[in-house]
């Protein structure tokens, strides 16, 4: 009953000129690259790389490790989720929030840790840096906490009546699981699996770091087909080729979803759960729960713990000598500039995604159209596409009219594309439950339109901004494949500074590289611990 | 004083409001009665200034407040669901049209304070919305649109959120606070019995337009169209043949009617007009008895008509009884529209 805004699809073309600059230009500038390097059809590039063994090779090791990843990661997650599903303990809650706290590391700090657990001198006394297993661990710690909330939100909500009403019918255990709860787990399980297999898909600095120099991804592959090869065309055919699995993926996802769509009938958490009951409940849950403990809690701790241990005992060390190796190394990096970088390249991250973000969410919440669903599905792309292929396509497309890549401003402008649909998903619940009648109750109240805006929409809206702040915050910190492609020798970033300790030899550049790790797993956490803050009960995505 | 003078909105090819006109004088109560889907909460909003008309005007002492946006009307507007501001505390909630005033901050709580003490929610004001009943929250609802001074107050169904308990009970409570010298109100509801209760005079409506208004006794004892019977809850209506003043209405027999016009006609039996008595003239059987606390609602089959009778004490099902019927518990519809 309201009247038709002409101004709504006026205030879409910010956030539809800003990912058209910087999203959508840059992915076809890297498919003419790709497929016109001399600026006429020239598909000699393919023939390059499918005529290439060790290209091939990458495609194929991308692959397998990624679905190798995502069954182990389900297999070793999927206890843990029945554990929090089904049972009460005390400080579940808290244990909960830890488990998610490997999602939001920089892979910079998590391949760090892992290097720090089983590398040169490692805590655990075994070498595995360089190998599969190294990287295959290091995926199931990341993405742990995907299937964790993913299919132990599911399973939580299930009515256990249905498993109880299998059992009375003569079920087994096992059968009951295998026909009854599995099926119904179906859509969260198949999610889950879709992220975490886009995630490893698309893996960087993990691989990068804990790959050596013997396993590549496409992700590793084009940086360094561009950054040491210098062979743009081939680096683009790599990442069509990505874009067309992510997009085969995220395809074959929701087709899946549509098909497979059960209704069920969902309980409240609280009914569903109990304390364990028994000695063989009580062990299983132990069981469960400290294995996920030594998984997750493992590498950050020895992370800590072996940033302070200097070659004599306890000590700051590492700390005071980020600050004093300038003099030294001739690959200079200030830490304390890193740091400032770091900090300065966040906040206005953050405020572009703030800026572009809240107005894409404002449309998109006033709308249910179509062309609504649209602009929400396009807002979620860059979240699809990889950082690296976002930071490989500024440096194919930022160079005219006006040449940006030498920009710094182009490593905030990176992040903020992956921030955007973060600000997004967190505000337009929001916008959406600050419904029509409340503005007329104000209106009649007496309050004008501006004010209305004041008054109403913005100290509502106002949280769940600070929650996709937070969010923004947190991803441009530990950001590190776009910016590996923009950021300029003199700007590095934290996870930019640690990549350059860690590609140093010595135990100094090593220590370094964790104490400036374990900054960042601070700050980082300080942005999330900002977003827990603020989050409101029951709104939001995320 | 309030009129409004042949207003139509339109949504595509619905005739959401079709020419309807009416006044509110001042410290009248008026409801405006119809089931859902009849306009009623269209022809509200309108007045309220949150949908613009598409023919025809809003008055207020012969003012047109056609260009008069929402925020400047002074009229305040509860709706059924409430719409509290999820963010602010009952008291900020309260204080929210002083506020947009300009009233100073210690002002705006004590006449917010004692817009809560009306509604019987003293003390309420750090509460937050999200922690009250249902039917507190109406009463906060009510107690915000009183406490900005309205120079009239619009009523959106504001029980009908509520269960039916709770609504008989603030019926009473609401009756009260609107009764009060010189409020001014507009109450929209489907439910005829709260109507009746609260209001001074009831306007029904029907399909956009008003097919009756009157006092709630006026409108009790002479629905004028089978539509408003049927709405009234009465459900014995004939098919009637008039001739110089008797009405021929088959097996309740000749009913003298006054100021009818010879020819054929409905009439509505009301429940009140048929008692059981053993010297009455009419033969009936007793179909259904359904026990309404004081009294009994029985079903009773004359032939081949089925009317409803109250009575004090529940006959046997199935006994054959003799009716007595009193002619002024008959209505022939459209017989005396009272004038508009």
């Amino acid at each position: 009953m309201s009247r038709p805004r002409p101004g709504r699809w006026a205030l879409a073309a910010l956030p539809l000129s800003f990912l058209g600059v910087f999203f959508l230009w840059p992915l076809v500038s890297i498919v003419w690259t790709g497929l016109a390097p001399g600026g006429v059809f020239d598909p000699s590039a393919f023939g390059k790389v499918l005529g290439n063994g060790s290209l091939l090779d990458v495609v194929w090791f991308t692959l397998w490790q990624a679905t190798l990843s995502t069954a182990l990661t389900l297999v070793v997650a999927l206890p843990g989720a029945y554990v929090f599903a089904r049972y009460d303990f005390p400080g579940k809650r808290l244990l909960r929030a830890a488990a998610t706290i490997p999602f939001v590391l920089p892979t910079m700090v998590a391949g760090t840790a892992f290097l720090a657990l089983i590398g040169p001198n490692g805590a655990l006394g075994v070498r595995l840096d360089g190998t599969v297993t190294a990287i295959l661990l290091a995926h199931v710690f990341f993405n742990y906490a995907v299937v964790l909330r993913t299919v132990g939100g599911l399973w939580s909500h299930l009515d256990p009546r249905l498993e109880e009403a299998a059992r009375a019918l003569g079920a087994s255990r096992w059968r009951t699981f295998t026909s009854v709860t599995l099926p119904l787990l179906r859509p969260a399980i198949a999610a889950a699996a879709s992220i975490v297999f886009l995630f490893t898909f698309t893996s960087f600095g993990i691989v990068l770091i804990l790959g050596g120099a013997g396993l590549a991804t496409l992700e590793v592959e084009i940086y360094r087909q561009t950054s040491t090869l210098f062979d743009l065309p081939v680096a683009a055919v790599l990442a069509i080729l990505q874009l067309v699995g992510v997009t085969a993926v995220l395809l074959a996802y929701s087709r899946y979803q549509e098909r497979n769509a059960v209704e069920q009938s969902l309980r409240p958490a609280a009914e569903t759960s109990r304390r364990p009951r028994g000695a063989r409940e009580r062990v299983m849950v132990g069981g469960v729960l400290s294995s996920m403990a030594l998984l997750l809690g493992a590498p950050p701790t020895v992370l800590v713990q072996r940033s302070l241990s200097t070659g004599d005992g306890w000590g700051l060390g590492f700390y005071r000598a980020l600050g004093e190796q300038g003099r030294t190394a001739a690959q200079f990096v200030d830490a304390g500039e890193a740091v400032r970088n770091s900090l300065g390249f966040a906040v206005a991250a953050t405020v572009i995604a703030l800026v572009i973000g809240l107005t894409a969410a404002a449309v998109v919440s006033a709308g249910r159209g179509r062309s609504s669903r649209w602009f929400d599905s396009l807002l979620m792309l860059p979240l699809g596409t990889s950082a690296v292929t976002i930071g490989f396509g500024f440096i194919v497309a930022l160079d005219a009219p006006v040449d940006l890549r030498a920009s710094a401003w182009l490593i905030p402008l990176a992040h903020s594309l992956v921030a955007i649909p973060f600000v997004v998903r967190s505000v337009v619940p929001v916008m959406r439950s600050v419904r029509a009648r409340l503005r007329e109750a104000a209106a009649v109240l007496g309050a004008s339109p501006r004010r209305v805006w004041r008054e109403i929409d913005l100290p509502i809206v106002s949280r769940a901004a600070a929650v996709g702040a937070g969010f923004a915050m947190a991803v441009s910190l530990g950001e590190f494949g776009a910016t590996a492609f923009v950021a300029r020798p003199d700007t590095p970033t934290m996870p930019v500074a640690i990549f350059r300790y860690l590609g140093r030899p010595g135990e100094i550049n090593f220590g370094r590289a964790m104490a400036m790790s374990v900054i960042l797993m601070v700050v980082t956490a300080a942005a999330v611990a900002l977003i827990e803050r603020f989050r409101a009960p029951g709104l939001g995505e995320f | 004083m309030l009129a409004v003078l042949g207003a139509s909105i339109r949504f595509g090819d619905l005739a959401a409001v079709d020419g309807v006109s009416l006044s509110v004088a001042d410290g009248e109560v008026l409801a405006l009665l119809g089931p859902s889907g009849s306009g009623k909460t269209t022809l509200l909003r309108a007045i309220a200034g949150l949908q613009s008309l598409d023919h025809g005007s809003v008055l207020w002492d012969g003012d047109d407040l056609g260009p008069v946006p929402a925020h400047r009307r002074g009229f305040g507007l509860v709706f059924q669901d409430f719409a509290l501001f999820p963010h602010l505390d009952v008291g900020r909630n309260v204080e929210f049209g002083l506020k947009m005033q300009g009233v100073d901050p210690l002002d705006r709580r004590r006449r917010a304070s004692a817009a809560l003490d009306q509604v019987e929610l003293a003390g309420f004001e750090r509460r937050k919305v999200a922690t009250l009943s249902g039917g507190q929250q109406q009463r906060v609802a009510l107690a915000r649109a009183l406490a900005a001074g309205p120079r009239m107050i619009l009523l959106d169904e504001p029980l009908g959120s509520l269960d039916r308990a709770l609504r008989e009970r603030l019926t009473g409570d609401l009756r009260a606070l609107l009764a009060r010298p010189g409020l001014t109100a507009l109450y929209v509801t489907h439910d005829q019995a709260e109507a009746f209760a609260i209001a001074d005079r009831v306007a029904i409506i029907d399909r956009g337009r008003i097919v009756q208004r009157g006092t709630p006794e006026e409108v009790w004892r002479r629905p004028s169209t089978a539509f408003v019977a049927d709405f009234l809850g009465f459900r014995t209506v004939v098919d009637v043949m008039v001739s110089s003043g008797v009405a021929d209405a088959g097996p309740f027999g000749r009913i003298p009617v006054t100021g009818v016009s010879d020819g054929p006609a409905m009439a509505v039996i009301r429940p009140d007009a048929l008692a059981i008595d053993p010297a009455g003239h009419l033969d009936a059987v007793v179909q259904t008895v359904a026990f309404r606390g004081s009294h009994c609602l029985v079903t009773l089959r004359l032939g081949t008509v089925v009317a409803e009778a109250q009575e004090r004490r529940a006959p046997p099902l199935g006994a054959r009884v003799r009716l007595s019927l009193d002619p002024n518990g008959v209505v022939v519809l459209g017989s005396e529209t009272p004038p508009i």
